[in-house]
C-alpha cells in the first residue's frame, strides 16, 4: 500500500493573506494527503524544523507580500545546512514571472500563480516527489 | 377582487406560460445563483416585495433606517470621495505618489504601510527582512511620516489609514505632522482603519491580544471624541472578511458584528453611544454581482441603524448613519487577460455607486500580479470619473430602489446577516465566536466551495477556466527597489544618532506606566511620538505590557 503523501504547508514571513494556502491544505487533504498547517508568520528557522519535526514530504509555501525572492531560497539554504535534500519544496502567491527562473535555480521546484487550479498542484506534488513511496 | 388577487392570477398565468416554453427551450441552467451563491428566481413581482412597508424598511434618503442612503441629496450635492489606496517603498517615493494622484484629481488619500509597520516592527528587525517597502510605506518613526506629508495641505486632503494594530501611534505622528504644519488635530479630516476583530479573523496584522487591543481602540475613541472631533476612529471592515472567501450576506454580518462589539466595548468603558457612534465608520468590498452588492449596501445600512437604534438606544441619528468606504474586490482580478479587469473593476464600482458609497477605490488592472503602475491607476481613477460625469448614476438617489429584485435582495440579506448576528450574539458577541474559530471556519468553508465552483467549471471566470488565449508574461509590473530595507535601516541610525535618547527613554517609560494602568494611552503616546521614539520601540513597550496574540489555526 502507498504511504500517505505528509505536506507542510506554510506561511513564511508577515503576510496575512492565507485564502489560498487554507484552500490548497484542504484540497491536498481531500486528495488524500496528510496536511499540516503552520499558521501566519513563520520565520525559515521555524519551517525547516517543522517539516523535519514531522517529516513532510513537501514543503508548500504560499507567499503575497512581494517577500518570496528572500523568503522562500532561505528555506532551501536551510534544508541544504540540515542535510535534508529529499523534501519537494514548491511555492505559490502573487509572483512575477520574471522571479520564477531565480526561485527555480535556488531549488523551488515549482512556483503557482495566481489562477492554477487546485488540481494542478495536487497533481505536480503525486509526480515530482522526491521519496518514493 | 383586490390588486394582488389580480396579480397572482396573472402570474399563474404567466407560470403556465414558462412551463410551455420550458418544455420546449430549457432554460440555460437548473439554477440560477447570485455570485454568493443565493437562489435566483426566474422573475421577481410586487409578489416578492409585498411584505416591504416603504417607510418602515426603506423611507426616503438621510431618514431612517437609511436604506436610501445616508443623505438627502446624496451625490447631487457632493460626489463621493475618490481616495485611491497607496504607498510603497520610501516615505519620499509614497509621497511622489500621492502628489501624482492628487493632481490627476483624486480627492482624498489612502496610506498603505507595509507589513512591518503594519505588525509594529521597524524596518531593522529580523522579522522585517524582505518585507521593507513591499505591500505599502515604510514608516519607522516621526520622521518618515513627515516627508510622507511633505507639501500635502493637511487641513484640505482627507487621509484614510490602513492601519490596525498600532493605529494609535500612526494616527499620533499625523496628528503632530499637522502641528508642525499649524494644523489643529480638530481641523484633520481623515480614518484609522483601527479594526482588530477583522485582523484575527481574516487579514492578520494582529499584535496584541484582543482585550488590550480593545482598550486601544476605546482610549482612541475617547480621545478623538474630544480633541479630533472630524477623525473617523474606525473603519469597520468587511471587505477583507469577503476577500478572504466569504459570501455578502456574511459580510454584512460578521462586519456588523464587529461593530456590536466595538460599541459595547466603548460603552463598557463609560463612553457615550452618542458622543463616539457618529465617528464610526464602515469599509466594504465591491465584487461582479451588480445587484447582489448593491442590494448589499442598502442591507447593512438598514441592519446597523436598527441595531444603533434600537439595541444601543443611540438618539443622535448620525450615530444611527452607516458610512462607508468601498474597495473593488481584489481577489475577483485574474493575472490572466489583466485587461479584463478593467471591465471588472467597472462593474463593481458602478456597484459601490448605486449602493451609496461614501467613498471609493478601484483597483488596478495589474494588481492581481503586482502593486499597480501610474498607467494601471490612472485607468482605475478614470474609471470613477466615467461613472461619476458620465454614466448617470449620480444623478439621482438611489436609483435601483424599488427594483422588485433589488428590494428582495436586499431584504434576504438583511435577513441572513441578522440570522448570523443572533448566532454571534448566542455565543456571546464577536470576540466569543473568534475566539472558537466560528467567524474564520464559515468563511473558509465558503472559500473552499467557491474554488471548487472554478475548478468544476460551474462559476466561469472569463479568461481563466473559459476563453483562456496563449499571453505572454505581462511587462512593465512594479517593483520594489529591494534596497529600500537598507535605506530605511541607515535611516534608523542616523536618527537614534540624532534624537534626544533621554527624552526617548522618559517618554516610553511613562507610557509604560500608563499601559499597566488604565489611563487613556493616546496622550503618552504623542510624547513618545514627539521625541521621535520610533514605532518599533513604542509598540516593543505595549508588547511587554500587553503580550501578543496567538492565533487560532483552524483548517
Amino acid at each position: 500500500m502507498e504511504r500517505t503523501i505528509r505536506v507542510l504547508v506554510a506561511k513564511p514571513g508577515l503576510d496575512g493573506h492565507d485564502r489560498g494556502a487554507k484552500v490548497i491544505a484542504r484540497a491536498l487533504r481531500d486528495a488524500g494527503m496528510e496536511v499540516i498547517y503552520t499558521g501566519l508568520r513563520q520565520t525559515p528557522e521555524q519551517i525547516v524544523n517543522a517539516a523535519i519535526q514531522e517529516d513532510a514530504d513537501v514543503i508548500a509555501m504560499s507567499i503575497l507580500s512581494g517577500a518570496h525572492n528572500h523568503l522562500f531560497p532561505r528555506v532551501l539554504e536551510l534544508l541544504k545546512d540540515k542535510g535534508v535534500d529529499d523534501v519537494l519544496v514548491i511555492g505559490g502567491g502573487v509572483i512575477p514571472d520574471d522571479d520564477i527562473p531565480g526561485l527555480k535555480a535556488a531549488g523551488i521546484a515549482e512556483v503557482f500563480t495566481p489562477g492554477t487550479p487546485t488540481s494542478a498542484t495536487i497533481d505536480f506534488i503525486r509526480n515530482n516527489l522526491k521519496r518514493k513511496a | 377582487m383586490n390588486d394582488m388577487d389580480a396579480m397572482e392570477k396573472a402570474a399563474g398565468a404567466y407560470q403556465a406560460g414558462v412551463e410551455k416554453t420550458l418544455s420546449k427551450f430549457p432554460e440555460r441552467k437548473k439554477e440560477f445563483v447570485t455570485g454568493s451563491k443565493s437562489p435566483v428566481g426566474r422573475l421577481y413581482t410586487p409578489l416578492e416585495t409585498k411584505k416591504i412597508d416603504y417607510l418602515r424598511d426603506i423611507g426616503f434618503p438621510g431618514e431612517f433606517p437609511y436604506t436610501r442612503g445616508v443623505q438627502n441629496t446624496m451625490y447631487r450635492g457632493r460626489l463621493w470621495t475618490m481616495r485611491q489606496y497607496a504607498g510603497f517603498s520610501t516615505a519620499e517615493e509614497s509621497n511622489k505618489r500621492y502628489k501624482f494622484l492628487l493632481e490627476q484629481g483624486t480627492t482624498g488619500l489612502s496610506v498603505a504601510f507595509d507589513l512591518p509597520t503594519q505588525i509594529g516592527y521597524d524596518s531593522d528587525h529580523p522579522l522585517s527582512q524582505g518585507e521593507v517597502g513591499k505591500v505599502g510605506v515604510a514608516i519607522d518613526s516621526l520622521a518618515d511620516m513627515e516627508i510622507l506629508f511633505d507639501g500635502i495641505p493637511m487641513d484640505k486632503v482627507s487621509t484614510s489609514m490602513t492601519i490596525n494594530a498600532p493605529a494609535a501611534i500612526l494616527l499620533a505622528m499625523y496628528i503632530v505632522v499637522a502641528e508642525k504644519q499649524g494644523i489643529a488635530p480638530g481641523k484633520l479630516n481623515g480614518t484609522i482603519q483601527n479594526d482588530i476583530l477583522k485582523e484575527y479573523v481574516a487579514r492578520g496584522t494582529y499584535i496584541f491580544p484582543p482585550e488590550p487591543s480593545m482598550r486601544l481602540i476605546t482610549d482612541i475613541f475617547a480621545y478623538c471624541a474630544t480633541d479630533v472631533s472630524s477623525w473617523n476612529t474606525i473603519s469597520i471592515s468587511g471587505y477583507h472578511i469577503r476577500e478572504a472567501g466569504s459570501t455578502a450576506s456574511q459580510e454584512v454580518a460578521f462586519t456588523i458584528a464587529d461593530g456590536i462589539a466595538y460599541v459595547d466595548a466603548a460603552i463598557k468603558a463609560g463612553l457615550d453611544i452618542d458622543d463616539f457612534g457618529p465617528r464610526l465608520s464602515f469599509f466594504f468590498n465591491a465584487h461582479n454581482d451588480l445587484f447582489e452588492e448593491v442590494a448589499k449596501f442598502r442591507a447593512a445600512r438598514r441592519v446597523w441603524s436598527r441595531i444603533m437604534k434600537e439595541r444601543f438606544g443611540a438618539k443622535n441619528p448620525k450615530s444611527m448613519m452607516l458610512r462607508f468606504h468601498t474597495q473593488t474586490g481584489g481577489s475577483t482580478l485574474t493575472a490572466q487577460q489583466p485587461d479584463n479587469n478593467i471591465v471588472r473593476v467597472a462593474i463593481q464600482a458602478l456597484a459601490a455607486v448605486l449602493g451609496g458609497t461614501q467613498s471609493l477605490h478601484t483597483n488596478s488592472k495589474d494588481e492581481a500580479m503586482a502593486l499597480p503602475t501610474e498607467a494601471s491607476v490612472r485607468i482605475a481613477l478614470r474609471t470613477q470619473q466615467v461613472i461619476a460625469h458620465e454614466s448617470g448614476a449620480a444623478e439621482t438617489v438611489d436609483p435601483l430602489a424599488g427594483s422588485y429584485y433589488v428590494e428582495s435582495l436586499t431584504d434576504r440579506i438583511q435577513e441572513e446577516a441578522e440570522g448570523y448576528i443572533a448566532k454571534i450574539d448566542a455565543m456571546g458577541g464577536a470576540v466569543k465566536a473568534i475566539e472558537r474559530g466560528y467567524i474564520q471556519q464559515e468563511i473558509q468553508d465558503a472559500a473552499y466551495a467557491y474554488q471548487m465552483d472554478i475548478e468544476s467549471g460551474e462559476r466561469v471566470v472569463v479568461g481563466m477556466n473559459k476563453f483562456q488565449v496563449r499571453e505572454d508574461p505581462p511587462k512593465g509590473l512594479l517593483r520594489v527597489d529591494p534596497a529600500v530595507g537598507e535605506q530605511q535601516t541607515k535611516k534608523l541610525q542616523a536618527l537614534k544618532a540624532r534624537r534626544d535618547n533621554g527624552k526617548v527613554a522618559v517618554t516610553l517609560a511613562t507610557l509604560k506606566a500608563a499601559a499597566i494602568g488604565s489611563d487613556n494611552l493616546m496622550p503618552p503616546i504623542l510624547d513618545a511620538v514627539r521625541v521621535y521614539a520610533t514605532l518599533g520601540e513604542i509598540c516593543d513597550v505595549l508588547r511587554e505590557v500587553f503580550g501578543e496574540y496567538q492565533q487560532k489555526v483552524i483548517l
